[in-house]
């Protein structure tokens, strides 16, 4: 490579203010908001609020709220795996009756409440932290921040969409006390454990309210989707082309098109399985015998939810993952001052990664009885996504080559989510071939892959667009030495954890057991699941150390005295330091060149407010 | 926008019944002769509502809000219809729960009907605006009217296409 760090010459400033004024335009905006009656009072600035950026926040906040309820579910069920033999009582204070003590005061979680714990936790994670939390708040924030626009299409769905997910927040909550525990059937909700109230203890009021938080979140996701799209097709600033987009807006707007098509399908499969539920049809339910007494259903096919399922479910894992995406080739190109390399291989391997996600769901079902031959099919399109992320993995790191890297919070998750992402897409090989499935199916291999994969890989691009973006929503720094004390604690805490699960899974574990008593075979493992729950314990407290981090800062932390403190050229840092309604106190900027001029012709970086300079080369 | 998640959700009621009707124990049976009245007249509501919409625009108003009229009741008429239809069914034995091949015609068409309803709701707003407020052609009430009009086209194709994919299929 000739162009291997540029020297930099200058570090120019720029007067974002002259800018905005000389070459901006004026939409009248203050004039018709005069007096702003959107922030007129607490409730209306803070509770009930249309304005994007607070919106953003009640997002992150109730999905941090979320991850740490999940990330406790999951500490207690890998106590349970890791430490069988140990007593739990000390835990009946807060779970009450699911911990059993028996006559020698020894208190073992009741295995109906494992398999609710370990439903919930997949449940809370996928949707209320890694689907709302995630592009719920960065798509608010990042989307009219960056393109120039004043708010949301509709600030008034926006505010219903976060409405929808409280709702929906609120009714699984609430479904956690219920009597006979919240549903415990896996967050897939497979029939007949869904379909059937008496199928098991959190069939019945559990897997209700749980279908009923769903269809609200269904309709949040929806009406946010469609307010992300709006937005991002009509409300860009002059001269912000599409070609001209940060890739944050790109993966924002191409998740917000894969939510919008696959969630209506989860919407369909979960109307028939109520039908099944409440008016005893057949769609999902065969001839079934539930304490030798046959029941009243013919001819239904559980794979048939599956399909409908997993045409929605493996979509989804995209719509978690492509968010986490952009901003980690925003984070990674501005602290390395570097333009990200292959812009456009980029967007179109995201337009990539969405069409194959469509047609791929049934790999998630080789060992449900389909077709092997149909298998085939899905074999091959699963094994070409591996195209689209490699080019991606390719041009992070050669966007990370030769640059002038600065190792903060930020960009040290951005460069763990790299390291996770490439780790857990290597063994989504593996698990894309039918005929190793025979073996790693629903084996602690699957665990570890999707962990590592989407759940960490994708909290690692949520934690460096909290660390990049938090002086934008707070007007505040975060700690970073506590931050990079997060990330080493988490990234190696992770490794930890899911690394030793790809042994189990090859050894043959299944996953989702409450116990391996029966099981001779797997007695060695004993030691390793101990080891797997302590780093899981351990990884959690340096979770604590963000949450604190993340709160004290709020309050606390290092004021932010310039406007653009990581020298970015996105319009985000345009805005003042304390961002009104409206992002712009005068006229919105308009945009004179692409996302990403970082060491160009000598000078550090060019704002795209900034417009083409004589005898400068390459104007994107 | 919506109306591609709309699709999407058809699209999977739709191949989620290829699917099971693959695997047997599949009920043949003749939909109900009141379903082909139905699609009469919501193929009549919308060629009306696009009469309202043309006669809107030359600004001919009598013709605009009688059309309107016409085509709120036209759509009565079909969701109307379309329950007799499944009493028709119920009686001729196919009922809900007798056969995965009954239980999707009822629910595809009660969540289509559902959807009509939908835009029946929007078409009692038009009407609000049709007689309430003086008449007037602005580029924002034509917008609005647009959005509802194509909005109740597609819920007919919808229909149509429901109607022959139960018929071929």
């Amino acid at each position: 490579m000739a162009n291997v760090a540029t020297p930099v010459t200058t570090t120019p400033k720029y007067d974002e203010d002259l800018l905005i004024e000389e070459y901006g335009y004026d939409d009248h905006f203050h004039e018709h908001h005069e007096g702003d009656k959107y922030q007129a009072n607490f409730i209306t600035t803070y509770i009930f609020s249309q304005d994007h950026k607070i919106i953003a926040k009640q997002f992150l906040i109730t999905g941090m709220f979320w991850a740490i309820v999940g990330a406790l579910m999951s500490l207690v069920f890998r106590l349970q795996l890791g430490f069988p033999e140990e007593s739990l009582a000390w835990l009946k204070p807060v779970l009450g009756k699911w911990i059993v003590v028996n006559d020698a005061g020894v208190g073992t979680l009741a295995p109906e409440f494992y398999y609710a714990l370990v439903t919930m936790h997949g449940t809370i994670l996928v949707f209320f932290v890694l689907t709302a939390g995630l592009s719920g708040t960065f798509s608010n924030l990042l989307i009219p921040l960056q393109i120039g626009a004043r708010d949301m299409a509709s600030p008034f769905l926006n505010m219903l969409s976060y409405w929808f997910f409280f709702l929906a927040s609120v009714v699984m909550f609430f479904s956690l006390f219920l009597n006979t525990g919240p549903f415990a059937g896996g967050w897939t909700a497979y029939p007949p454990l869904s379909a059937l109230p008496q199928a098991s203890s959190g069939s019945g009021a559990g897997m209700t309210l749980w279908v009923v938080s769903l269809v609200f979140f269904v309709v949040s996701v929806l009406l946010g989707g469609i307010n992300y799209i709006t937005t991002v097709l009509n409300l860009r600033t002059k001269g912000m082309s599409m070609w001209r987009m940060p890739l944050t807006i790109w993966s924002f707007f191409i998740t917000a098109i894969i939510g919008l098509l696959s969630f209506p399908v989860l919407v369909s499969a979960f109307f028939l399985v109520v039908f099944d539920r409440e008016l005893n049809t057949s769609f999902f339910l065969n001839e079934i015998f539930i304490n030798n007494q046959a029941l009243d259903y013919a001819g239904g096919s559980p794979v048939l939810y599956q399909h409908l399922f997993w045409f929605f479910g493996h979509p989804e894992v995209y719509i978690i993952i492509l968010p986490a995406m952009g901003m980690v080739s925003e984070v990674l190109s501005v602290h390395s001052r570097k333009p990200i390399f292959g812009y456009k291989a980029m967007v179109f391997s995201i337009l990539a990664i969405a069409f194959l996600s469509f047609i791929v769901w049934a790999h998630h079902m080789f060992m449900s009885g389909v077709n092997p031959f149909i298998s085939n099919f899905f074999v091959v399109f699963t094994l070409i996504i591996a195209v689209p992320s490699a080019v991606k993995v390719f041009n992070w790191i050669a966007t990370l080559y030769g640059g002038n890297i600065r190792f903060n919070a930020a960009s040290l998750f951005g460069i763990g989510f790299v390291s996770m992402f490439i780790s857990g897409g290597l063994t989504g090989i593996f698990l894309g071939n039918s005929a190793i499935d025979i073996q790693l199916h629903d084996t602690y291999f699957v665990v570890a892959h999707f962990h590592i994969v989407m759940g960490v890989a994708a909290f690692f691009g949520m934690f460096a667009g909290i660390y990049n973006w938090f002086p934008k929503m707070y007007g505040r720094f975060m700690n970073d030495t506590l931050g990079k004390i997060h990330f080493w604690g988490t990234l190696v805490g992770a490794y930890a954890v899911f690394w030793p699960m790809h042994y189990l899974g090859m050894a043959g574990v299944p996953r989702r057991y409450y116990s391996f008593d029966n099981f001779e075979t797997f007695s060695h493992f004993a030691g390793l699941n101990q080891f797997i729950t302590i780093a899981a314990i351990v990884t959690f407290g340096f979770q604590i150390l963000f949450v604190i981090n993340f709160f004290y800062s709020i309050w606390y932390g290092k004021k932010m005295t310039t406007r653009n403190p990581w020298g970015a050229s996105t319009l985000e840092w345009t805005t003042p330091i304390k961002t009104g309604h409206g992002n712009w106190p005068g006229k919105v900027p308009t945009v004179q060149r692409w996302a990403y001029d970082y060491g160009k012709d000598g000078k550090e970086y060019i704002p795209q407010i900034v417009p083409a300079q004589e005898g400068e080369t390459n104007v994107h | 926008m919506g109306m591609a998640s709309i699709t999407m959700m058809f699209a999977a009621f739709t191949s989620a019944y290829i699917v099971r009707q693959a695997a047997g124990n599949w009920l043949e049976f003749e939909l109900p002769a009141l379903f082909f009245v139905s699609t009469g007249v919501i193929l009549l509501s919308s060629a009306s509502l696009h009469g309202s919409y043309t006669a809107f625009k030359k600004g001919r108003e009598k013709l605009y809000k009688g059309l309107m009229v016409l085509t709120f009741l036209l759509g009565l008429a079909f969701v109307v219809l379309q329950y007799q239809g499944w009493q028709a069914l119920a009686a001729s034995g196919v009922e809900l729960t007798t056969n995965p091949s009954g239980s999707f015609v009822y629910v595809i068409s009660g969540i289509h009907a559902a959807h009509v309803l939908g835009g029946i709701a929007a078409l009692v707003v038009a009407l609000i605006h049709a007689f309430a407020l003086p008449f007037r052609f602005s580029a924002a009430r034509k917008l609005r009217f647009e959005l509802t009009a194509t909005y109740w086209h597609f819920v007919d194709l919808l229909w149509l296409y429901l109607l022959f994919f139960f018929l071929f299929q």
